[in-house]
């Protein structure tokens, strides 16, 4: 890695600037940083509730918006079912309002920005992918990037306008789009044919089934397992 | 005195358990997976043990020795960083104490590095590893541990976070100085005690 990620800094209010629904059960927040630290495309922030009684809740979520966005931030939240976190986010949070947040946080799921890359996500596990994706383009390195997103039907992909004509792959598993030629069926080796570059690491993120089958998928296709870097989602509330 | 969150009354304080640290929630009936790395399939067959470095005998066990040492089955509560803890497991398995006896580790031993047959590595105290306080088990629940979860045998020191139990682990290097880890490096507490959430370096 060319660059290692600083010290995680202390706790900071954000302020929402923006929120827009990206599926029926998850939403994009826009956040401006009163403190913003160097990020790196992968990181991820978290989010502290505090209620009157001083009771806390607190869980990560991925950053999904380029290091270029900052003082913003974007995160992509799930509403979990009973999720405390999500669903207070979904359910109360609005414009203007101040939430407390401490990050970037990770240095191994990052990228740095100057080597090939292959991201493979499932479902919420694009949001991390995203950022190195968005990141690419910005400083006009598209070539670097090969990716490959897994989604249950249509209507469960993320930044879909975003992703039209951009060349990434999207695999349905459940309902394909009906102009589509690729039956429904799991990410099998015939889609990922040609997108691993030899000098790529590979970034896997989702379920902890999807990692474990895209792991194996990316190893049968020829990367190395040293090359592959995983983050799982597990319910995380 | 820090300020609340606009709306958020939370779940009640009155009703938390008081074996949940700060931050944490109780994961209840799940186990969730968190592993940076491909999950490994390790055979017991060539699956092995080895306390090396600042020691007077270094020796390493093979399952099935490892399996002859006196066994003990814990109850513990389990925590991990990102937030979720998992409370009442039992674990089955060998006490670090048991396993240094033999080897005697030097007096100006310090710290520990454990590894793992992936690779990947994470620092502890040895105060933090002796005395009762950690073990390498192979079940959990009653259960043969599985591989995502460290399988077939892990490290367990459940007084730390949990990043600090090493997966698919594969032994303790003895050192008079600490050494960061993988998650150590990458901006995670080189001791990382949940309760005074030692998270991140810094805390």
């Amino acid at each position: 890695m060319s660059e290692r990620p600083g010290p995680v800094g202390p706790w900071q209010d954000a302020s929402v600037v923006s929120i827009h629904a990206e599926t029926a059960t998850a939403k994009t927040f826009r956040l401006r940083l009163s403190r913003p630290k160097t990020l790196m495309a992968g990181q991820h922030f978290i989010i502290r509730l505090t209620a009157p009684d001083g009771y806390t809740a607190q869980r990560s979520y991925s950053i999904a918006s380029p290091p270029g966005d900052l003082p913003e931030i974007e995160m992509t939240i799930e509403r979990l079912p009973e999720g405390e976190v999500s669903g207070f986010l979904h359910d109360e949070v609005g414009v203007g309002d101040e939430l407390e947040v401490r990050g970037p946080i990770g240095g191994w799921f990052v990228w740095d920005g100057d080597r090939p890359a292959l991201l493979v996500g499932g479902g919420s596990g694009i949001v991390p992918l995203m950022a190195m994706c968005r990141h690419a383009r910005r400083f006009g390195k598209p070539e670097l990037i090969r990716m490959a997103v897994s989604v249950r039907t249509p209507s469960d992909l993320y930044y879909k306008d975003e992703l039209e004509d951009s060349g990434v792959t999207v695999v349905y598993t459940r309902q394909a789009p009906t102009d589509s030629v690729r039956p429904p069926g799991r990410l099998g080796r015939a889609d990922l044919a040609g997108l691993l570059d030899p000098d790529a690491t590979v970034y896997v993120c989702g379920s902890t089934g999807f990692a474990d089958a895209a792991t194996e998928l990316v190893m049968e296709i020829g990367a190395p397992v040293d090359r592959i870097r995983v983050e799982r989602f597990g319910p995380s509330g | 005195m820090r300020r609340f969150t606009r709306g958020f009354a939370g779940r009640g304080s009155s009703t938390r358990d008081a074996r949940l640290p700060p931050g944490q929630y109780d994961a209840g009936r799940d186990w969730p997976v968190l592993t940076a790395e491909p999950t490994p399939r390790i055979d017991p067959s060539g699956w092995s043990f080895a306390i090396e470095g600042l020691v007077a005998t270094p020796r390493s066990w093979t399952w099935d020795e490892m399996h002859d040492l006196p066994q003990e089955t814990v109850s513990r509560d389990i925590h991990c960083v990102t937030t979720w803890s998992k409370l009442g497991m039992t674990f089955t398995g060998v006490s670090v104490d048991a396993l240094f006896e033999p080897t005697d580790p030097l007096p100006v031993a310090s710290h520990v590095l454990a590894y793992s047959h992936t690779g990947y590595t994470t620092n502890l105290p040895m105060a933090d590893v002796t005395g009762g306080r950690a073990w390498v088990i192979w079940a959990a629940d009653g259960v043969s541990l599985a591989a995502d979860h460290g399988g077939p045998a892990r490290l367990l020191v459940p007084h730390l976070y949990f990043w600090k139990s090493a997966k698919w682990v594969a032994g303790l290097r003895i050192l008079d100085h600490d050494e960061p880890g993988f998650w150590e490096q990458n901006g995670y507490h080189d001791r990382g005690d949940p309760w005074l959430e030692q998270r991140y370096q810094g805390d």
